[in-house]
């Protein structure tokens, strides 16, 4: 089989697997990079007519996430498709290639004064295709809104070889169905992005960041204070834990003129929240504190994504604490602290932990997603969650998208 | 294609009894308020009108509906403009109207819940005691409902900054074309599982009925400032926006008419705008020390830009003047033209001055006026195509000009439509912007949620007119004569 794909990509682009390139323990046969949109649908049209199973892979900073693959052939890396194919700035919008990088891809924004409003992990590695198949965000969210709400169009590889284009590249459009929502947090199940459109945001003039330490106690207030004031904060982190003091970190973005009486007014709010604001222009060294999350994990340790609605936090602090007094160790980051999005890593969890928590978060409509986990925890610790009454509707999306599932089997809900 | 005669009387049956007989419309003169939407140049006349109140009843009807191979459509307040609404020959329509219960107001949450028969201004009026408001705000807010903005993926002048439609759905509740009820999202982020809420907004009633809607609310921002600039030139006031934009500004809307749209504003609301070939209307909003600076910076701009003249409301009252002529635009054109053709084609707003001329060529080549009234900070045209029905192929040629310069938008790399949906108007015009593989994919999508294609056939995907379709001069729509547009 490698035969007929070297045909296509050329003999260099095709290569033998290493270690590198597990997948959640399993083992895949062949790596392939092919250059063109074109090549990506001509070497899954082969993969769908022989049935093997088809990883597509950005930057691999995500590949751990959802369940183990049911079984992978083909590693299909997209790193060659790393072009920023065109911005235009009037427009606000860009066409980027799935492959090129996060950074990369705000680099030449950052050029004429713009960027995409998204702060996913990893941005040095993480790829505009994984990023969107995960549809991970960061704290930015809070005022830019998901990676759904900021792309535009997508041009997908279907299973079969189909390359189709959806969406726009115009920041208003109602043609036809939004199927860059479809694809978007679809974990490489429904077909390959090869490359996305985007609108852009300019530049912020000035930016603030400020520094706040907590305790516990004063963790629920201080969201509270800074729901209050979500006019002057562009986002919002938040670190707390059963073994530190609470953090806080709030990026101010705004005019030159306006900024500092911004960062004043979120001074006053997280003071009279109880915050220690008295070390607030500290050199914010940690927004990168949801990477570490996964970085310096004791092989123990459980990540999980959890989404509330956005006022539950205080809520989901007390179930925390609560667990806390069971003697169970726990981290955590708020990223997009006011929408209800944040990242707990549970260190040496029973899976019961996880079945609890999960079943009193949904009492008030809040869900969890098991991202990392000591190896061999997987297949038990329901990664998902409940599918709810919308499984049989996606398996049949599934099933026209992908009939022969040879994209990322078993990896998705409910094992699609 | 749709079940005999016989299978349709005993549908009706079931129907009757599922709801009492008055909740099921069949003489011709209460079916004739269905025949059509705001898109009144097609008409057809369904089987019958059901009205159902509650998502149990919806259900029900669309089991039997399933049963018996019968399609239906469903509707809102019927003001779409493409058409969405069409009832389909043989088919029934299933009103949403009676599902008009805002179910909760959850504000720590910033969320709403809703049936989707409640009107969209309604949602604002019951938060903004608290301080909130529902961003997408299309011109026809205060009659078109939710479940309507969730199929055509409203949008409204202050979308540029706050998003469509599909920005501030959260959650859904439908009810597929088999009868069954799915949970789409919901009031957390990030529910496992494919976006389908997503994939739902925008989908013009072809993958089933929204029976229930979780909406986001925005809280209202500490000050809103809303200022006209005149200019000698479209192309200066559109050099106006793109600096604007280029500056990092951005508005919370930026709307542009011309002369043409102007006079009839003003014969209509005497909205006191100042006498100039183009208007610009911007609203700033935010941070009050933010807010003043931009609105002089914006100002400076418009001033280099040309602007000969600027004025900035001064109260409410006259930032509901400024905002009421532009409201008003489509139902004033009446005024000025006895029959016309809104189109809603979006444009890279680099592209505008360009499209602009070419519009004008083509309204010279033609003999017939084109006005434009459009949200420029998108992009999004709504050129005005005036004709006379009484002249001899005028309506003919007025049709073919409004398609060609759909074609125009989409060759500049903008799209069909903006936010009124493909619906039957322009489902002909689909290849013009999608490939058939493009088309295809879409189509899995629809088959995945209705394999049947019983909800809403014939809307969005290209396909030969249905024969009892009478194609048959455009009029206006009565909101507008009665002009509803106006109460903004
Ligand atoms: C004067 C005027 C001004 C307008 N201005 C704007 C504007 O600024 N922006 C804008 O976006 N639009 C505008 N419109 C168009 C129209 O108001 C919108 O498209 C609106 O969303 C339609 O809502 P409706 O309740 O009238 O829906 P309808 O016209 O009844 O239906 C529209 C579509 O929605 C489907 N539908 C209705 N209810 C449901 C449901 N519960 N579940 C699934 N599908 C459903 C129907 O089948 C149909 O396809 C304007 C119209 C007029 C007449």
């Amino acid at each position: 089989m490698q035969r007929e794909i070297a045909h296509i990509v050329g003999t260099d682009f095709i290569r033998h697997v290493s270690d590198a390139d597990v997948i959640d323990g399993v083992l895949p046969k062949f790596v392939v990079e092919p250059g063109t949109p074109s090549d990506v649908s001509r070497v899954l049209a082969i993969a769908h007519d022989r049935g093997w199973q088809v990883v597509p892979r950005g930057g691999g900073t995500k590949l751990g996430w959802g369940n183990s693959p049911r079984a992978a052939d083909v590693v299909l890396s997209l790193c060659r498709l790393d072009r920023v194919q065109e911005h235009a700035p009037g427009d606000m919008t860009a066409t980027v290639e799935a492959g090129c990088t996060i950074a990369a891809l705000q680099e030449t924004l950052a050029q004429r004064g713009q960027r995409l409003a998204l702060d996913p992990l990893w941005p040095g590695r993480a790829t505009v295709g994984g990023v969107l198949a995960t549809a991970d965000s960061g704290p930015l969210r809070w005022s830019f809104g998901p990676p759904r709400d900021l792309v535009l169009g997508v041009t997908v590889a279907l299973a079969d070889g189909t390359l189709a284009r959806s969406g726009g590249k115009v920041v208003k459009n109602v043609a036809g169905y939004d199927l860059p929502k479809l694809l978007t947090g679809s974990f490489g199940t429904l077909g390959v992005i090869t490359q996305a459109t985007f609108r852009l945001h300019p530049l912020p003039a000035a930016v603030r960041h400020l520094t706040f330490t907590l305790d516990a106690a004063s963790v629920g207030a201080f969201i509270a204070a800074m729901r209050e004031c979500s006019l002057a904060t562009a986002a919002v982190q938040i670190r707390a834990g059963t073994e530190m003091n609470a953090l806080a970190y709030v990026r101010v973005e705004g005019l030159p003129e306006a900024i500092e009486a911004k960062a004043e007014q979120v001074m006053q709010r997280a003071n009279a929240a109880g915050a220690d604001v008295s070390a607030a222009h500290a050199p914010a060294e940690d927004w990168s504190a949801r990477e570490r999350l996964f970085e310096d994990l004791e092989p123990t340790s459980l990540v999980c994504k959890i989404g509330i609605p956005p006022a539950e936090s205080q809520h989901l602090l007390s179930l925390l604490e609560r667990e806390a007094s069971q003697d169970v160790r726990w981290r955590l980051v708020f990223q997009a602290f006011g929408v209800g999005v944040l990242r707990l890593e549970l260190r040496e969890p029973e899976r019961s932990v996880v079945d609890r928590l999960r079943s009193r978060l949904a009492e008030f409509g809040g869900s969890l997603v098991v991202l990392a986990c000591p190896a061999g925890m997987k297949p038990d610790a329901n990664v998902w969650g409940e599918p709810g009454d919308a499984l049989e509707l996606m398996r049949r999306i599934k099933q026209q998208f992908d009939p022969h599932s040879i994209l990322n089997p078993g990896r998705f809900l409910g094992g699609i | 294609m749709s079940g005999s005669r016989h299978t349709r009387t005993l549908l009706l049956a079931d129907i009757r009894t599922l709801l009492g007989e008055p909740s099921v419309l069949v003489r011709p003169e209460q079916l004739r308020t269905y025949e059509c939407d705001g898109l009144t140049n097609f008409r057809v006349v369904p089987t019958a009108v059901v009205l159902p109140t509650n998502a149990e009843q919806v259900q029900e009807i669309v089991r039997l509906c399933h049963r018996d191979g019968v399609p239906f459509v469903s509707r809102g307040s019927g003001t779409g403009l493409s058409g969405g609404a069409l009832p389909v020959e043989g088919g029934i329509v299933i009103s949403l109207a009676r599902l008009n219960r805002i179910l909760e107001v959850d504000i720590p949450n910033e969320r709403v819940v809703v049936e989707p028969g409640v009107i969209n201004l309604h949602v604002t009026q019951k938060v903004a005691p608290y301080g909130y408001f529902y961003a997408p705000d299309p011109s026809s807010q205060s009659v078109c409902t939710i479940g309507g903005n969730v199929a055509e993926n409203a949008g409204g002048a202050h979308c540029l900054k706050y998003g469509f439609t599909t920005t501030h759905v959260l959650g859904l509740e439908v009810v597929l074309s088999d009868g069954s009820l799915v949970t789409l999202g919901g009031k957390a982020p990030d529910t496992s599982g494919y976006d389908l809420c997503g994939v739902f907004v925008g989908s013009e009633g072809t993958l089933g009925i929204a029976t229930k809607v979780t909406l986001r609310i925005v809280r209202r921002p500490e000050v809103v400032q809303t200022m006209v600039a005149a200019f000698h030139s479209t192309d200066a006031a559109g050099e106006a926006v793109s600096r604007i934009i280029a500056a990092g500004i951005v508005p919370a809307a930026a709307e542009m008419m011309d002369r043409l749209s102007l006079q009839a504003a003003e014969a209509a609301v005497h909205a006191g705008y100042p006498n100039c070939e183009c208007l610009l209307l911007v609203e700033l909003d935010g941070v009050a020390i933010e807010v003043e600076v931009l609105v002089a910076q914006v100002k400076e701009i418009c001033s280099a830009c040309g602007a000969f003249e600027t004025r900035l409301a001064r109260s409410d009252a006259e930032r509901a003047a400024m905002w009421k002529g532009r409201k008003a635009a489509f139902a004033a054109m009446g005024r000025v033209s006895p029959n016309y053709i809104v189109q809603d084609g979006v444009i890279p707003r680099t592209a505008l001055s360009a499209v602009l001329r070419e519009i004008e060529r083509m309204s010279r080549d033609t003999g017939l006026r084109v006005a434009n009234v459009f949200h420029a900070g998108d992009g999004n045209l709504h050129p005005l195509v005036l004709y006379d029905r009484r002249i001899e192929g005028q309506e003919h040629r007025a049709e073919h000009l409004a398609a060609e310069i759909l074609k125009l938008c989409v060759r500049t790399g903008g799209s069909l439509t903006g936010e009124h949906g493909i619906g039957v108007e322009k489902r002909d015009f689909m290849p013009e912007m999608f490939a058939e593989p493009d088309l295809a994919t879409m189509q899995r999508v629809r088959i995945a949620f209705d394999p049947q294609s019983l909800s809403n056939p014939g809307k969005v995907f290209p396909r030969p007119r249905l024969c009892a379709e009478r194609p048959g001069p455009y009029e206006p729509h009565p909101l507008e004569t009665a002009g509803v547009a106006e109460l903004f």
